[in-house]
């Protein structure tokens, strides 16, 4: 019972973590750019969906306005600062993304306080359902669930199925080659960034009524996003979904699981010591296992 | 840059009307606090608090004009360590005030006492410095550490519940937090997790509070985390099952802002609440919440305080922070109506204060508001003032 009930939670985090990782590892695989300030633009949607959502209390307004303003202040990043950066090597994208995550930060200091905000929650969603009797879950952690398997689905049939992902895919592969053939890489570069933050955006406006909407808030998930997508093979879209989902499995498993596991063993102050030590390392430990048996991660793009 | 110059046209006003003796130099006090970060909003707290105690004396704080000098640490021990020291060698500056977070206090005030300097902490009380350890030049002005968990503890003691949950994040606060609980708290613990700092989704702590079934919960979540832990408590449906019981840091007036209507029925042990009927507080409140629109937090409440504290030994010694014995004489009388009502110093020179119980209803308004529900402690020191020989 419990166990059914951490799976899905394992599932619902992962999930979260594939709607930033999605996005991440497509300009990562496409345009070969090291992108830290990723996290800024989940928190630039979780600011614009808070701050839209208590200024009308409608939750589709609040979804709009964050994935809007993601979009938007990524593609105008993307044409202003970043286009610079992809012939550059990775250390120079490095410390210009980092320059913009402090921007950010400031900026949204200067806008919004420091205090975090107030991020309110659909009523509809509010309640919880009982899949299993006694086992209440969240509807609005059921939604999140949906919601990123809609996106994956749609990823999917948007990389394998369109022109724009023949496309996308071909610059995976062969950025140069694209580019002789005439194609507007530019456009199809701003094009992905954009869909990039979009869905960080869009996992910024779902975290809003689960997380604290602070500055700061895009930080702490963008390592482990990272893992995603190493793990995963970087720009992979489904090398970025089966990497969430093992991270947010084995995260959430080891947590909830480890302590009581280790305590038939070890006396339950030190299995406490223990078992929470190890379950901050579990998530990096896969990730070098996962590396030692394919360097390049789970599903390698070609390149 | 602003409070200086400020401050001192205030100075020059003083000087040019009443030519006092002293009058020559403000006293110059040293702030360094946390303004950037997650946690910048605590500095800011402390801050504001301070600067409107110096404010209603128009630049002065005990009659003798002041000047404060902020500076933020970023909630890194060693860049408070190198302001601390360009405070101290570089300006002489001799008191110093304003630290929020223990693990910064426990780099910054050793080099501040080695000095000969004072410091007077609003928020930040470890428990290296108040046993053995303490020192004649070190004055906390909020509490000990592990009092506030202590009280919580015996809250939680009083409401009768006989099997709790405890949780906090893996590290020396967390422990300290979860130690001051158990100390008071004499039930059965039915589970203790230690969370990880940068923890975002707390779903599988959730899972095994709802195993677990205690009579309530305690945590120590400070923050932004506090704020993601109500949210995912009250989503999973365990609010209206399992109450929960927490320390004031867990739950201010902008915590409550941030998590709105789900922090309802929260019960909070603290030492002091913006509703506590006493006419410092009561003008306190009323300034703070006419200058910057916004309830204070205990960390505004302590900043004023401290201030206030500050100012009254300034107006024993007409001013003069050289004379060390006489103004630590008269830090020690602690001779200043405190916000909280009943204060004084212990023999480590940290509060002898009264604690009460809180809880989070719904105001006038609908908005939720922490309001006083009863005492817990009265004038209670810290387990440690014993091993403290001045």
């Amino acid at each position: 019972m419990l166990l059914a009930e951490q799976i899905l939670n394992g599932a619902e985090f992962g999930i979260m973590l594939f709607l930033l990782a999605a996005g991440l590892t497509l300009v990562f695989g496409i345009m070969g750019l090291i992108n830290l300030a990723h996290g800024s633009l989940y928190m630039i949607g979780a600011f614009a969906a808070a701050w839209a959502g208590n200024a009308t209390g409608s939750f589709l307004a609040a979804l709009l306005a964050g994935m809007a303003a993601a979009a938007v202040i990524g593609m105008a990043v993307e044409a202003a600062v970043l286009r610079r950066l992809y012939a550059r090597d990775h250390l120079d994208q490095v410390v210009a993304t980092f320059g913009l995550i402090l921007f950010f930060n400031e900026a949204a200091t200067l806008l919004f306080g420091r205090q975090p905000l107030f991020a309110p929650m659909p009523p509809w969603l509010a309640g919880s359902v009982e899949l299993l009797p006694g086992v209440p879950y969240p509807a609005y952690r059921l939604a999140i669930i949906a919601v990123g398997l809609l996106v994956a689905l749609a990823l999917y049939l948007l990389v394998a199925q369109t022109r724009l992902g023949m496309l996308i895919r071909a610059g995976n592969s062969d950025r140069e080659m694209v580019r002789a053939l005439g194609v507007d890489i530019g456009l199809i570069y701003t094009l992905v960034f954009g869909l990039g933050a979009l869905l960080a955006g869009l996992a910024g406006v779902m975290a809003g009524p689960l997380f604290s909407v602070q500055v700061g808030m895009g930080e702490q998930v963008l390592i482990l996003t990272f893992v995603v997508i190493i793990i995963g093979g970087i720009g992979s879209v489904r090398g970025a979904f089966v990497g969430a989902l093992l991270v947010g499995m084995v995260d959430t498993l080891t947590r909830a699981f480890l302590p009581g596991l280790l305590k038939t063993m070890l006396s339950t102050s030190d299995a406490d010591a223990v078992g929470s030590g190890v379950s901050s390392m579990a998530v990096y430990l896969l990730m070098a296992a996962i590396l030692l048996w394919r360097p390049r991660g789970l599903f390698p793009s070609h390149g | 840059m602003g409070t200086g110059m400020k401050a001192f046209g205030a100075v020059a006003l003083a000087m040019g009307l009443a030519c006092h003796a002293f009058a020559a130099d403000p006293v110059r006090i040293g702030m360094i606090t946390t303004l950037s970060g997650p946690g910048g909003y605590l500095g800011e707290e402390v801050r504001d608090g301070f600067q409107l105690a110096i404010d209603q004396e128009a630049g002065k704080l005990g009659g003798v004009p002041v000047a404060v000098e902020v500076e933020d640490d970023g909630l890194k021990p060693g860049a408070a360590k190198d302001i601390a020291q360009r405070m101290l060698d570089g300006e002489h500056i001799k008191l110093m005030t304003g630290i929020i977070f223990s693990n910064v206090a426990g780099a910054v005030v050793p080099d501040i006492l080695d000095a000969g300097a004072f410091y007077v902490s609003p928020n930040a009380a470890p428990s290296s410095f108040a046993g053995k350890d303490c020192n004649k030049n070190y004055f906390v002005v909020a509490w000990q550490n592990d009092a506030l968990h202590e009280a919580a503890g015996q809250y939680a003691e009083n409401l009768g519940y006989k099997k709790m949950f405890i949780l906090a994040p893996n590290y020396q606060a967390g422990k300290d937090a979860l130690g001051g609980f158990k100390r008071t708290y004499k039930g059965e613990i039915a589970g203790e997790i230690y969370t990880k700092l940068d923890q975002s989704d707390f779903a599988p702590e959730l899972a095994q509070i709802r195993d677990a079934k205690p009579d309530a919960v305690f945590q120590f979540e400070p923050g932004g985390l506090g704020i993601t832990f109500l949210k995912q408590y009250v989503q999973a449906g365990l609010m209206a099952t399992i109450p929960m019981v927490v320390s004031s840091p867990s739950m201010d007036a902008r915590t409550l802002g941030a998590v709105g209507d789900a922090a309802l029925g929260v019960q909070v042990a603290s030492h002091w609440n913006s509703d506590f009927d006493n006419p410092a507080n009561r003008q306190f409140v009323a300034a703070y919440e006419a200058k910057f629109h916004r309830t204070p937090t205990y960390y505004a409440a302590m900043g004023y305080d401290t201030a206030r504290l500050i100012g009254s030994a300034l107006q024993a010694t007409g001013g003069d922070v050289g004379r060390a014995d006489a103004f630590r004489a008269a830090l020690r009388k602690a001779d200043f109506p405190s916000v909280r009502g009943s204060f004084r110093f212990g023999a480590n020179q940290h509060p002898i204060e009264d604690w009460f119980a809180l809880k989070v209803v719904k105001g006038a308004d609908g908005k939720p508001i922490l309001q006083t529900v009863g005492t817990i402690y009265k004038d209670r020191g810290d387990a440690y003032a014993a091993e403290c020989k001045l």
